[in-house]
């Protein structure tokens, strides 16, 4: 806080809104943007493991193990995935406090579900009751992260499982005339050649990803929807020493702004990316940098 | 009660017709059926409206992005830009928060704020960037045989628009307009979590669901139930647009016909 900001009240103009915005709560509206990214960074290896997972399961020949990837990579085509979103945050909640409770509360005998209520013990709550506030904000961004890590983790599966067929059977054909056993050529020759096949679908994946961040905010994570929310809303000269109309138009708006510059940078991006790699492949896209260089 | 009596009192439950309370204990699968049933009539509503709608805006701005002109090329590929590069979710909040200011500068914006007409524009427009990019792919990718022969035949402007180029655009895009289709559907149950706010509990059927949750704490049946809905919604789009394709492409050869693959874009 600026020591020209301590009575602002007497402030006008620019000086006004220099000081408005670096109000403490406007701190942590900027810090929320930190949480997007932060949520983008974490995201993004737990989806690309569970893809992986749900491709190589969809893949596979035992039938129930296959017919689950199928499942999984399918089921969130036909639903919307807002669905999802609301669902597994009370599911895995619910599902991590039962699984404490058998645990930790072998001799409870009354049921878990009781009407309409979720009872379990209180050494089972997720987090304790007695926990400082960091832990259940902590405790919530966790829930949100597995959340979109299972979403889109089935996202990716679809798009993992489409470039592990994309790569032409006679590489595998090989594989297997050396007499590499189908573990081997799985990790040795598959899974090598196919990320050529899978970064389009996986770049799109991103900016999906991206432009499904503000649903934190649906999650119960105090992410910038929440601060544009609370900060923009009418402020009377009673309860704040910066009153102002409803502004949250406008916040909302620097959002919106703050989203295209983030999609046009990775649009970039990943245009640079996908240059880099298509050199010297056997694609359509390596041909035409070749013939751009001849 | 009966099943029959609450499908009664319930059925129209989302557009004001029926009983005014919802159930608030002694939750039954059939109230959580009806309800979450006829919340889909929201859901429909807007997809319907949005896409029909959204259909001709959409071939506008292709063809403007597509246009020779730089005063049609430049706002297509903002309008565009602004709206595939941003959240839907945002978007909602942004135009439920313009529709309030301008509320109260003229009367006439009153009804912008309610969810029926304010989330309906914010669909249509989105919808229409969405489509816009599909069509201008299709129009980019039409065989350039195609237009020779129409010139050949002496085919100039609207003639040729109606009569070749159009018709070509709409077969290539199909498969990918289908998807835009599926997922602006899935879109709708945005729109009571963003801002604009369900007048008297007229909420759509994710909306119910949620209430549902909240009030059972129970997410095990009315999410399931929402998604049985969704999947039949799902299967109806894709079975009317496989129709329209199929006449779409009836004078190739049969074994030519481009099979629709149903891929999704996922989420704005």
């Amino acid at each position: 806080m600026l020591e020209a900001c301590a009575d602002p009240a007497t402030l006008s103009g620019l000086d006004w809104l220099g000081c408005y915005l670096t109000t403490g709560k406007h701190w942590a509206f900027y810090a929320s943007f930190g949480v997007v990214l932060l949520l983008l960074a974490v995201v993004v290896p737990f989806a690309l493991m569970f893809g992986f997972a749900g491709a190589a399961a969809a893949r596979s020949r035992v039938w129930p193990v296959s017919l689950l990837g199928k499942g999984y990579s399918n089921i969130v085509r036909g639903v919307p995935d807002i669905a999802f979103f609301l669902f597994f945050v009370i599911a895995l909640d619910q599902a991590f406090e039962y699984l404490r409770h058998r645990v930790l509360c072998p001799d409870w005998d009354q049921p878990v579900r009781q009407g309409s209520d979720f009872v379990v013990c209180t050494a089972a709550k997720l987090p304790l009751s007695s926990a400082p506030q960091w832990v259940h904000e902590t405790y919530g961004f966790l829930l949100a992260v597995l959340t979109f890590a299972i979403v889109y983790g089935a996202f990716t599966a679809q798009v993992l499982y489409g470039a592990m067929r994309a790569v032409p059977r006679a590489q595998m054909e090989t594989a297997e005339a050396y007499g590499m056993s189908h573990t081997q050529a799985f990790w040795r020759i598959l899974v090598p050649q196919m990320w050529v096949y899978a970064l389009p679908g996986l770049g799109n994946l991103w900016m999906i990803l991206i432009k499904a961040t503000p649903l934190l905010f649906l999650l119960g994570v105090e992410d910038i929807v929440y601060w544009a929310r609370e900060l923009g809303g009418t402020k009377a000269a009673k309860f704040s020493a910066y009153p102002h109309g409803d502004w949250r138009m406008w916040y909302f708006g620097a959002l919106l702004v703050f989203y295209l510059c983030l999609t046009w940078v990775s649009e970039k991006g990943l245009d640079r990316l996908m240059r880099r790699l298509s050199r010297g492949q056997a694609t359509a896209a390596g041909e035409a940098l070749r013939k751009v260089a001849a | 009660m009966s099943c029959l009596q609450t499908i009664a009192d319930y059925g129209l439950r989302s557009i004001g017709i029926g009983e005014r309370l919802l159930p608030r204990t002694d939750f039954t699968l059939c109230q959580q059926f009806t309800l979450i049933g006829s919340g889909m009539i929201w859901n429909i509503y807007f997809g319907v409206v949005a896409l029909a709608a959204g259909f001709f805006l959409a071939t506008a701005v292709a063809l403007g992005k597509g246009s020779r002109h730089w005063w049609l090329r430049k706002p297509s590929e903002w309008f565009i830009f602004l709206f595939r590069g941003s959240p839907l979710f945002i978007q909602f909040f942004f135009a439920y928060f313009a529709f309030l200011s301008l509320k109260s500068v003229h009367p006439v914006f009153d009804p912008f704020t309610a969810a029926w007409l304010g989330a309906l524009i914010v669909l249509f427009l989105n919808t229409s960037a969405y489509t816009a990019e599909i069509f201008h792919g299709a129009l980019k990718s039409i065989p350039r045989g195609d237009i020779e022969a129409a010139d050949a035949y002496g085919f100039t402007g609207w003639a040729r628009f109606r009569k070749i180029t159009w018709p070509t655009m709409l077969r290539l895009a199909w498969p990918a307009y289908t998807n835009e289709a599926i997922f602006l559907f899935h879109a709708t149950t945005l729109v009571f979590f963003s801002g604009f706010p369900a007048w008297q509990q007229r909420g759509d059927a994710l909306y119910y669901a949620s209430y549902f949750a909240d009030k059972t704490f129970n997410p095990f049946v009315p999410y399931p139930i929402l998604a049985g809905y969704f999947i039949l919604l799902t299967l109806s789009v894709i079975g009317l647009y496989g129709l329209v394709n199929r006449r779409l492409n009836r004078h190739l050869p049969q074994i030519g016909r481009r099979r629709m693959r149903i891929r999704p874009n996922l989420i704005r």
